[in-house]
């Protein structure tokens, strides 16, 4: 630690203002308050500061998907050997280390390629480099299907970064979910890689799948008739998904995280559930198939919508800003999410469109919020006088 | 007459060459978008129609640079579209005789050339006031400079989208993943919104090359 500190105490002089390498020092400034904690103080102005900076949420976030994280590559093992028919001769390590090796250069190609376009963004605009991709880079992994080509997962990010984010202006001025920008692109670009049967599960080495099992998600499932899956399998997450989506019991481990700290808002994750949960017995009461005949918690635990509700909705950049307006976006979040899921049987997954579709209309929504309270404190404030 | 400008005066090269980049029709003036986005899917019908804009418009330009002494002020719209809706049919007759399946291709959008702005604009900006050599040259040029944003985005649209150019293939059969390589065609590059997002690099690289075009 020692060391690595000098390193830095020694090529400060380096990247100041005038010397040779000035371009370099937010890259610098990034790496040394990544490490350690930042001494200079603001010299000019009255700032407040407070422990929990940008970093620290960040760091928060990430913490809050490793359950889901964890488990998602257990379950890409899980689904691999139990399609190979092979399950009672595996054990959890064998399970956990082939999931593992599957995810990480998904893990490190996201990083890499999109924290790379993120330096240079900031090398050549002079901005300090932000930690927002910290979290995306983490979340794209965990929404794209296992079997996705590496390659088209770096073409993605670096769109989603540039165009979901550097256009806009950079960390906090993004008008959608970068990393959601990243599936829809993804979505668009290679459906034939983002969605059917065959892309959910690790298929390496596969030749004949065991029989009578399917690789398609509960959700392929019931638009074609079969809601037949265990409610138990999917609340665990031993169903075939995106990397980790899959389990509502680790993401809500996550979302327990994200609540206690203060980092994520419970009340678009409350509403969220709520919105999805009133679509869900609205679906019931006029059902004509049996997708809408799915009891209403069904929905709450299959696909993506609990990893929607509670680390995509809730991301503080594109998500409403007010107390109400978070009221309102969760829930049409919800509703929108179980509604393009269950009738329009293109997108099976409904969750990725309704959360982009109401990140756009989430500064609409703060301004009828916040034009209302105006409203109704100025009649307030004209009676009294 | 002695003082009579030459043909290819400085001020007359400028007509040309200004859209090309400081005025450029589409990224600059912002006009002509919607058949920017529409017919750029592949590279043909983008050179087709392109070829065709700069026929009507040129041709535009110099009947009614000719005619601006004559017409009315206050019918001269009228006058410009009779203009324009008899060139753009004798373009949609040639295309139909000799390139048939690009006309079909093109569909509507040949016709709806008459709407395009970059021609209403440029007959109201230049012709009205100018003589017909000056007003054709600077018909050609902005033609030209909206052909050349219509290919350029469709060279990269049919590039990523298809995998071919101008109809021939560009990227080897064997590399594709259905025959057990590892590429695949970008399905968004055929739909409209990449072209706007097309649009827009293109914006973004003129306008940090020319710091003067960005406005507050």
């Amino acid at each position: 630690m020692k060391a690595i500190r000098n390193f830095f105490e020694n090529t400060k002089p380096h990247v100041q203002k005038g010397s040779k390498f000035h371009w370099l020092h937010s890259t610098h400034d990034a790496f040394f308050t990544l490490l350690f904690v930042q001494k200079d103080t603001s010299k000019s102005g009255t700032h407040i500061h407070d422990y929990t900076d940008l970093k620290r949420t960040m760091g928060i976030v990430v913490l809050s998907v490793v359950p889901a994280l964890l488990f998602g590559m257990y379950n890409v093992g899980y689904q691999h050997f139990g399609a190979l028919g092979q399950l009672a001769d595996t054990t959890f390590f064998q399970l956990f280390l082939f999931g593992f090796l599957k995810v990480l250069p998904v893990i490190i190609v996201s990083y890499v390629s999109g924290l790379g376009i993120e330096f240079i963004f900031a090398q050549l605009r002079g901005h300090e480099v932000n930690e927002g991709f910290l979290v995306s880079g983490i979340l794209i992994p965990l929404i794209m299907p296992i079997n996705t080509p590496l390659w088209m997962i770096a073409v993605a990010t670096a769109f989603a970064v540039v165009f979901g984010k550097e256009v806009f202006g950079g960390t906090g001025m993004n008008i959608w979910n970068p990393a959601l920008v990243a599936r829809a692109f993804l979505f668009f670009a290679y459906p034939a890689q983002m969605s059917g049967d065959s892309v959910w599960i690790s298929a390496s080495g596969i030749e004949k799948m065991a029989d009578g099992f399917t690789g398609a998600t509960p959700m392929a499932e019931a638009v074609l008739g079969n809601i037949e899956f265990s409610a138990w399998d999917a609340f665990i997450g031993l169903i075939p998904g995106s990397i980790g989506e899959t389990s509502a019991l680790a993401i809500l481990i996550g979302a327990l995280i994200l609540i206690v700290t203060g980092v994520g808002s419970w009340r678009i994750m409350l509403s969220t559930i709520v919105g999805g949960a009133f679509m869900g017995v609205l679906l019931n009461l006029f059902a004509v198939n049996t997708y809408m005949e799915l009891e209403f918690w069904k929905h709450l635990i299959i696909g993506g919508f609990a990893f929607g509700a509670i680390f995509m909705a809730t991301d503080p950049v594109s998500a409403a800003q007010t107390v109400r307006g978070k009221w309102i976006y969760g829930f049409l979040v919800g509703v929108l999410a179980i509604l393009i899921r269950v009738l329009n049987p293109a997108f099976p997954e409904g969750m990725m469109l309704a959360i982009l579709l109401m990140n756009t209309f989430a500064p609409l929504i703060d301004h009828y919020v916040i034009q209302g309270n105006i409203k109704r404190r100025l009649k307030r404030a004209q009676v009294n006088a | 007459m002695s003082d009579r400008e030459p043909l290819f005066s400085k001020k007359n090269l400028n007509l040309l060459s200004d859209p090309m980049d400081n005025s450029n029709p589409i990224t600059v003036q912002v006009l002509g978008i919607c058949s920017a986005l529409a017919v750029t899917a592949q590279l043909k019908p983008s050179v087709v129609m392109s070829i065709s804009v700069m026929a009507v418009l040129g041709f535009a330009n110099v009947i009614i640079s000719l005619l601006r002494n004559g017409i009315p002020n206050r019918i001269r719209i009228i006058v410009q579209l009779v203009v324009i809706a008899a060139l753009v049919i004798l373009v949609d007759q040639v295309l139909k005789a000799f390139v048939y399946d690009v006309s079909r291709q093109l569909s509507v959008f040949v016709g709806l050339i008459i709407t395009n702005c970059i021609i209403m604009g440029r007959l109201e900006a230049f012709a009205l006031g100018n003589k017909p050599w000056p007003a054709f040259l600077d018909g050609v040029g902005n033609a030209a400079g909206y052909g050349v944003i219509l290919i350029i985005v469709g060279f990269f649209r049919e590039l990523l989208g298809a995998g071919t150019l101008y109809g021939y293939k560009i990227i080897p059969d064997s590399w594709y993943i259905v025959n057990g390589g590892f590429y695949e065609n970008n399905g968004l590059m055929v739909l409209s919104p990449m072209a706007l997002v097309a649009v827009g690099i293109i914006i973004w690289v003129q306008r940090s090359r020319n710091r003067q075009l960005i406005e507050d």
